[in-house]
């Protein structure tokens, strides 16, 4: 069967990684490159990098980071966070990255979904959604852009039915309303996008236990769900979230 | 001299990482000339089957032939498997090389299934388990049994099941190395002789991938 994949999200910042997860006994734990292969080794089914950096100069040192964090790594690589280009996002994939994650840019100009589509494949464009609906109906829930600073003037279904329409490969899927809680992920919006595409979509904010992504895998019809800081509180890597999930019933890839 | 080829559509960069990860002579080209000499044939592909067109535009077609004609050992990935059969639905007027029997088809749109937890979305994306044939398989050896690796595809080959006639004076013959089950039972990896094909991406497929690589790479006829 299948499996429900777990996604390992690293956020660099100029080359560094800022938050995220940790490992106690890696000698440098802000070393992008040996913190994906830790969590490749511990069973992390895929790994994205988020590169919020803003400067100009810090955008040179993520291609330099992009190549050495996949030289080592084979398993699903994803490179987000400020690609605005066709020329940015193939200068991500002669560096090795496997896909590219792109939001405020596709948003800005929908075909760029279409360009890289056209050019590397539907598999290998992510679009990522941060959408917020309060107490509101999932159907009600609004896109952000730029960090979540500004409204994008777009339903969160609507615009991942437009995403897949144009070529998108999977959706990556934010709540903000649920992102920093650890109160578990919206579950209600995560299956109401992923009954909007046919696309996988990937859920993510609001992971705090085992049990948030059992449950985001069952009632939120979710592919795959992204972790980041869930391995600070009582989980402690991927290996360990997926020994539950697979007592829980849910199809996992188990690390040897 | 490994000859990677590359048709101008998609991403090399991955696939290469992979390969220059358990071998040291592999070299990305478009040049036929290069692919007739080399040792041996590697052909990534992601994206879509009508992107072949540029094999059959670029001379790499008759070249590709060649080289199998004369025992290189080759190897298709994703689409580059796909290749090697009569054609696909996804470019119905494209032709395939042919080497195997049959046209690749396209994953029919499931939605949701009785279970919960099992998923019926087309493309199929992610982390499956494949089986592998009781017959020996050099391509697949050690890879570990029931071996998890990833894929990412809407068309798919289906797998044989029964022998199928081999050419010229040859028997009957199965070329299914490996099967994988998502909607349908589908041929996970092909092998005969020393053509062979995989429709998951060991570039992505960890240890188990590498472990497919360095298989290929070390193949003597």
């Amino acid at each position: 069967m299948l499996a429900r994949r777990i996604i390992a999200c690293l956020d660099v910042d100029a080359g560094r990684v800022v938050k995220g997860v940790q490992f106690a006994d890696l000698v440098d734990a802000g070393d992008p490159a040996a913190l994906a292969a830790r969590h490749a080794d511990a069973g992390a089914d895929e790994i994205v990098l988020l590169d919020i950096t803003a400067t100009h100069e810090g955008r040179g040192t993520l291609l330099d980071t992009v190549r050495r964090t996949a030289a080592k790594l084979f398993i699903p690589f994803t490179v987000g966070g400020g690609i605005r280009s066709g020329d940015e996002t193939t200068a991500v994939f002669d560096a090795g990255a496997d896909k590219v994650s792109i939001n405020s840019a596709a948003l800005a100009d929908p075909s760029l979904i279409e360009q890289i589509g056209r050019r590397f494949g539907a598999q290998a464009v992510i679009v990522a959604i941060d959408a917020r609906r309060g107490s509101g109906r999932p159907e009600q829930a609004e896109v952000y852009v730029h960090g979540g600073r500004r409204l994008a003037g777009r339903k969160a279904l609507e615009w991942a039915r437009e995403a897949e329409a144009r070529g998108a490969g999977e959706i990556l899927l934010t709540s903000m309303d649920a992102d920093g809680t650890r109160a578990g992920f919206d579950c209600e919006l995560t299956a109401a996008v992923s009954h909007a595409v046919q696309i996988p979509v990937i859920a993510s904010g609001g992971a705090g236990t085992a049990q948030h992504f059992a449950e985001v895998f069952t009632r939120g019809h979710a592919d795959a769900a992204l972790a980041a800081s869930i391995f600070h509180f009582g989980v402690s890597d991927a290996r360990a979230l997926k020994q539950q999930l697979d007592r829980d019933g849910v199809p996992v890839r188990l690390p040897c | 001299m490994i000859a990677v080829v590359d048709y101008q559509a998609g991403n090399l960069a991955s696939a290469m990482k992979a390969i220059t990860a358990v071998a040291d002579d592999a070299v990305v080209t478009g040049d036929p000339d290069v692919v007739c000499r080399a040792d041996r044939i590697i052909l990534p592909g992601v994206g879509h089957f009508a992107a072949t067109r540029r094999l059959d535009e670029t001379g790499l077609t008759p070249a590709i032939k060649l080289a199998i004609a004369r025992g290189t050992p080759f190897l298709g990935i994703c689409v580059g498997m796909q290749w090697l059969l009569e054609g696909s639905e996804e470019a119905p007027e494209q032709p395939g090389l042919g080497h195997f029997p049959g046209r690749c088809r396209r994953f029919p749109s499931g939605g949701d299934t009785q279970f919960p937890l099992e998923s019926a979305k087309v493309p199929h994306v992610g982390w499956n388990a494949i089986t592998t044939r009781s017959e020996p398989t050099r391509l697949l050896a050690g890879i570990g049994e029931p071996a998890m690796v990833y894929f990412t595809h809407s068309y798919f080959v289906p797998a044989y099941g029964t022998p199928i006639p081999g050419p010229g004076a040859e028997g009957l013959y199965d070329p299914t190395a490996a099967t994988c089950r998502y909607i349908e039972t589908f041929a996970a990896a092909l092998e005969h002789e020393h053509v062979m094909g995989v429709q998951f991406h060991p570039e992505m497929s960890g240890a188990a991938g590498l472990t497919v690589l360095r298989n290929f790479v070390s193949w003597r006829c």
